[in-house]
């Protein structure tokens, strides 16, 4: 038995808000896929907590085209599910990628992608490839929708921008922000599976028509710094220039500039600028090639 | 005061309707309501897979999935695997042959993953199906034993395996 205060069901998302709003308070917490909020209550941190669920509406699962063809991906969509989508696989195949590296199939077939952003942890492994492409989020609450792009969605380790009566009801991802681009994700972990990632790095490019140069190239990280992050040095390092080595290195140098990691039982500081530095180049050389590139 | 919902389900081929306490995980249910004891309380935070059963055909940790959330779904428990002539269905007996059972405990639910793997009909490399039982832990095996067992059944679908569901009725209380 879970130590629960009260649960109530949403049965829409108009439903959910209206919950929200009658049953607010600093021990009301929404409960989607359950993989964070049903831990820390078994843990004790959230002990006797009101949970207002979304886990039963369907009409927040799956992952759409819109009619302007931005990508629009439903919070409580399973990682399993964003893996297998046809949409997913064709237009941003490395964020199905990267949450196929999350905990274990049971744990990618329970957690959701909202769950996992709305956590605010810095190694959630979709973040970074959200971050990397641009995603907009979309927040619905009772004075309707908002949308606000992802990097102001996280405030500080832990805290992202939702009043405690709204939901995060979609991401969105921008026809020009996955168009014609090639991505890599690299999560650095002490275990293959069941390990939270000590570094993340997701990049994707955009390579010239004739393949020679890098026309546009984002970078995200997790773990290397409170929230995900963009590195934009990184970015300018690699813009507009040959597609080439020389580019990769000046990139992957570039990033130890945006990145702020820290000390921490699972790894060094200084273990993570190597990562930032390493997986960057990894990822940035991996992504060329796959985008049609020789380096 | 105990909070209570009224949900409709499928437990190994029988349809079910009962009150759960809202604070029941699906776990707590499947043993103490339908003494489904092939479901194993492990670590209880989604990491060990000793917990794991199948949801509409997709495999779940029940010990951070609240019982209440099983309303319409369908369930599956190794209990289901029993034959009407209560033989062992392929991948159990893959398990007996390749000796991939010490203690037993981490068992059902690794059982629950090779039917997905076998369900789902493909043919995996060994890394692959390393990666698709990384859910699970087992303080007695040593793995080996029990990625040669899953090899093994998921080959014997090839010749193409039974899809036994018995109606074992579950016990009430
Ligand atoms: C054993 C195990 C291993 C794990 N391994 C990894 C890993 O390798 N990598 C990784 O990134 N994560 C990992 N996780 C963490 C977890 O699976 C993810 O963070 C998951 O994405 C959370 O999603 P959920 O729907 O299960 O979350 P929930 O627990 O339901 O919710 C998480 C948080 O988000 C809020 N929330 C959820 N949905 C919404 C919404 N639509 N609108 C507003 N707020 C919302 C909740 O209130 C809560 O604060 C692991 C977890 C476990 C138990
Ligand atoms: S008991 Fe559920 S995963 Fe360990
Ligand atoms: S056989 Fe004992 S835990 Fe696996």
């Amino acid at each position: 038995m879970y130590n629960m205060g009260a649960y109530y069901e949403a049965t829409s998302v108009a439903h959910a808000i209206s919950l929200l709003q009658r049953h607010s308070g600093p021990t009301t917490k929404i409960v989607a896929g359950g993989s964070d909020v049903l831990i820390q209550m078994r843990e004790g941190k959230l002990a006797g907590y009101t949970l207002v669920s979304i886990q039963r509406l369907d009409e927040l699962r799956g992952v759409y085209m819109d009619d302007d063809e931005t990508l629009r991906i439903l919070p409580v969509t399973s990682f399993s599910h964003i893996t297998k989508h046809p949409l997913i696989k064709e237009y941003i195949n490395v964020l199905g990628y990267a949450v196929d590296q999350i905990g274990s199939p049971q744990i990618r077939n329970i957690g959701t992608i909202g769950g996992n952003i709305c956590n605010g942890v810095t190694s959630a492994d979709s973040a970074s490839t959200l971050l990397a492409y641009d995603a907009v989020v979309e927040i619905t609450g009772p004075a309707g929708v908002r949308r606000l792009p992802i990097t102001d969605f996280y405030i500080k380790a832990g805290v992202v921008a939702l009043m405690p009566d709204e939901v995060l009801t979609a991401i969105l991802i921008p026809k020009e922000s996955y168009e014609n681009t090639h991505g890599h994700y690299i999560k650095y972990a002490m275990r293959n599976a069941m390990d939270i990632a000590t570094l993340g790095c997701s990049l994707n490019v955009r390579l010239s028509p004739d393949k020679r140069a890098v026309e546009r190239v984002r970078v995200g990280y997790g773990v290397a710094g409170p929230v995900p992050m963009r590195a934009k040095n990184a970015e300018e390092a690699g813009n507009g220039r040959p597609a080439s080595m020389d580019t990769v290195n000046r990139a992957a140098k570039a990033a130890l500039l945006d990145v702020n990691p820290r000390d921490s039982w699972r790894a060094s500081k200084a273990l993570r600028l190597h990562l930032a530095e390493e997986l960057c180049r990894r990822a940035f050389t991996m992504a060329i090639t796959r985008a049609g590139g020789s380096l | 005061m105990i909070q209570r919902k009224l949900i409709t389900c499928t437990i190994n081929g029988n349809k079910i309707q009962t009150m759960v306490d809202v604070r029941a995980s699906l776990t707590d249910m499947l043993r103490n309501d339908y003494r489904l004891t092939s479901v194993k309380k492990g670590c209880e935070v989604g990491e060990c897979g000793a917990c794991n059963v199948m949801i509409d055909g997709e495999c779940f940790n029940s010990c951070i999935y609240l019982a209440v959330w099983a309303d319409s779904k369908h369930i599956r428990t190794v209990e289901s695997l029993l034959g009407s002539a209560g033989e062992l269905h392929p991948i159990q007996q893959a398990f007996v042959d390749e000796g991939a059972v010490q203690c037993g405990y981490c068992t059902p639910g690794f059982i629950m993953t090779a039917l997905e793997i076998v369900q789902s009909g493909r043919q995996y490399t060994r890394d692959e199906l390393k990666k698709l039982l990384s859910g699970h832990l087992c303080r007695c095996t040593g793995y080996e034993n029990i990625v040669n067992a899953v090899e093994k059944a998921m080959k014997g679908t090839a010749q193409s395996i039974p899809e036994t569901i018995s109606r074992h009725r579950p016990a009430t209380r």
